[in-house]
């Protein structure tokens, strides 16, 4: 009787505890795993030196985020590094967005052994790792090596990989009919493909251009070893620079004045498109 | 002159029947969707991808450093140095306990918050948000904000009132340095996990709540089996990126202490910046086969999983 009871009990008060519960937990964690991190780089960044030493979550006694964030702009060579990284992220995500769309394209349309060897080839990126040493040697014969467009070409060819597998599945679901009316029309290859496929291939375009930006953007593996730390060094390796510097003083204040600035651009991109990218991102992955 | 007459003779029919092809013969689809379109990227592709990972073949067996003037072939020296100091097994070791680690705790984490955000309110809308928010921040930038949250001097060591190392044990700061990595990412992890869910029919979950199936039972029978080809992409993903880590682990312990958090990528930069080339391309084919032999088996077993749910 009492165990009845008990187990009707639970099941009554379960979901109404989980109600309540449910959101109370998602607070709980968002506070704990976002909330606490971001806290401290923000508090961080506006501390003077001394205090910043032992990072800790209290309020700056003393506030100066002007201060930091101006000298972690030219410690670390902010501007430059935004310029740098700009010049080479910009052209590797147009790069691999009008490459990949032609290649997508043909890939989709054409079903000859050829075209799927191809087409297997160019998208085995999706699961090999770049072979990032020999790249290097590859440069150098080349004379790309410390060069941007070294790294244009680096970046393109890693990420080509990711536009042609989202791209050609994207085609295949438009109808052919669509091209043959414009061919009837006496329509080139060409014109079509301007015409007709690049812009239904909008919201692709979207969820690629993010996620390329996203590992460009971020990406100081690959910079590291195509790049190095010269005159073309971009915002992560900066970054890095910043922080090596950590050896001999600890400069935690400056290193998350530089976080926040080099974290802004990618933050403000995904509010400005946020819709686009959660779809683009899920309807991709899940087919 | 008799030899390039026959020539001659030769390559005239073909010729014309080029020509004859050229005109209005040539298949609909290489007409309609001319191959000079996918040439560029397969040409980028191959040039600045596939010819550096077969250069990967060779250099391996070589002397490429920056202590010569020239490469010489020298067969298996590199690879017999590397096992003899133990770093190949090590790098092995470490890459898989790390990517194995980083791929459960990002789809652990993923999937309970896609559990928890499943419903379609502003409330939820706004959290999943807040919860993508480091996947956008780099992930070397992540690696700063926990070493100074974990440092033996740092904020969570100060909240706590405690004195742990928790970057410096040799067992469990790469455990924790791969919780760091679920934790980057297991906002997208979620993303594809809600896109999943979004995917299960109503009625699905109506009929199983009509049979009196709880919500564990409900989880089981019915959501987990439809997130097949989200657990697909998403272990996948996880494991094969993780494998390829460097920036977290070099910005939290930079492979220490004594190595025990010395992936792949980090050995392969430490090598190279001592001139070592050859036995970085060394490490980086052994990574390459690696991926290789994991990730092959595992799209295939996925995939059928998949199919028999």
């Amino acid at each position: 009787m009492s165990a009845v009871s008990a187990v009707s009990g639970t099941g009554s008060s379960g979901p109404r505890l989980w109600r309540f519960g449910r959101p109370a937990l998602v607070l709980l964690l968002a506070g704990l795993a976002v909330g606490v991190p971001l806290w401290l780089v923000l508090v961080t960044s506006a501390k003077p030196q001394g205090e910043a030493v032992k990072p800790n979550l209290a309020l700056p006694h003393r506030w100066q985020p002007a201060q930091n964030y101006a000298d972690a702009m030219s410690q670390g060579e902010m501007l430059r590094g935004l310029f740098n990284s700009l010049a080479v992220v910009v052209p590797s995500v147009v790069l691999v967005l009008i490459l990949g769309a032609g290649a997508a394209w043909v890939f989709a349309r054409r079903t000859s052994k050829l075209v799927s060897a191809a087409y297997a080839l160019t998208i085995s990126g999706l699961l090999l790792p770049p072979a990032v040493i020999t790249i290097v040697m590859e440069l150098r014969q080349f004379g790309l090596a410390n060069t941007r467009p070294g790294m244009i070409a680096v970046y393109t060819g890693m990420y080509l990989s990711t536009s042609i597998f989202f791209m050609t599945g994207f085609i295949r679901s438009i109808p052919a009919e669509l091209e043959e009316a414009a061919r009837v029309d006496g329509a080139k290859p060409l014109r079509i493909f301007l015409r007709i496929i690049l812009p239904l291939l909008r919201p692709v375009i979207a969820t690629a251009t993010i996620m390329v930006m996203l590992y460009a953007w971020s990406d100081v593996f690959y910079a590291f070893f195509v790049l190095g730390g010269g005159d073309a060094a971009t915002l992560p390796i900066n970054l890095y620079q910043v922080a090596g510097a950590q050896l001999y003083l600890n400069n935690w204040h400056l290193i998350f004045a530089y976080v926040v600035v080099m974290s802004l651009p990618m933050v403000a991109v995904f509010l400005v498109a946020q819709r686009k990218i959660v779809s683009g991102i899920t309807s991709g992955a899940v087919k | 002159m008799a030899d390039t007459a026959i020539r001659m003779d030769k390559a005239a029919p073909s010729a014309r029947r080029k020509q004859q092809k050229n005109v209005g013969r040539l298949p609909r689809a290489a007409v309609h969707h001319p191959w000079w379109f996918a040439l560029p990227a397969v040409a980028v592709f191959v040039a600045f991808f596939l010819v550096p990972n077969l250069l990967n073949f060779y250099y391996p067996f070589t002397n490429w450093s920056s202590y010569h003037a020239d490469v010489a072939f020298t067969g298996l020296d590199n690879f017999k140095t590397v096992v003899n100091d133990g770093s190949l097994l090590r790098a092995i070791r470490t890459t898989l306990l790390y990517a194995a680690l980083a791929a459960l705790f990002q789809n652990g984490f993923g999937l309970g918050l896609a559990m928890l955000l499943e419903e379609d309110t502003r409330f939820n809308r706004f959290f999943r948000a807040v919860f993508f928010l480091p996947v956008l921040i780099s992930a070397l930038a992540v690696g700063y904000v926990f070493q100074a949250l974990l440092d033996q001097d740092g904020a969570v060591n100060s909240v706590l009132g405690t004195d742990v190392p928790w970057l410096g044990s040799t067992t469990w700061t790469l455990v924790l340095v791969s919780a760091i990595h679920g934790w980057k990412w297991m906002g997208l992890s979620m993303l594809i996990y809600l896109a999943g869910l979004k995917g299960i029919p109503g009625d699905m979950l109506e009929a199983a709540r009509m049979d009196g199936a709880g919500p564990w039972r409900t989880f089981r029978s019915v959501r987990w089996p439809m997130l097949a080809p989200a657990v697909t992409f998403n272990v996948t993903t996880a494991l094969i990126g993780s494998m390829n880590t460097f920036d977290i682990v070099q910005a939290t312990t930079g492979g220490g202490p004594a190595s025990s958090t010395e992936v792949f990528n980090i050995y392969m930069f430490r090598v190279f910046g001592q001139g070592l080339y050859a036995q970085a391309s060394t490490m980086s084919l052994v990574l390459f086969l690696i991926v290789v032999a994991i990730a092959i088996p595992l799209v295939i077993g996925l995939r059928r999983r998949e199919q028999m749910l």
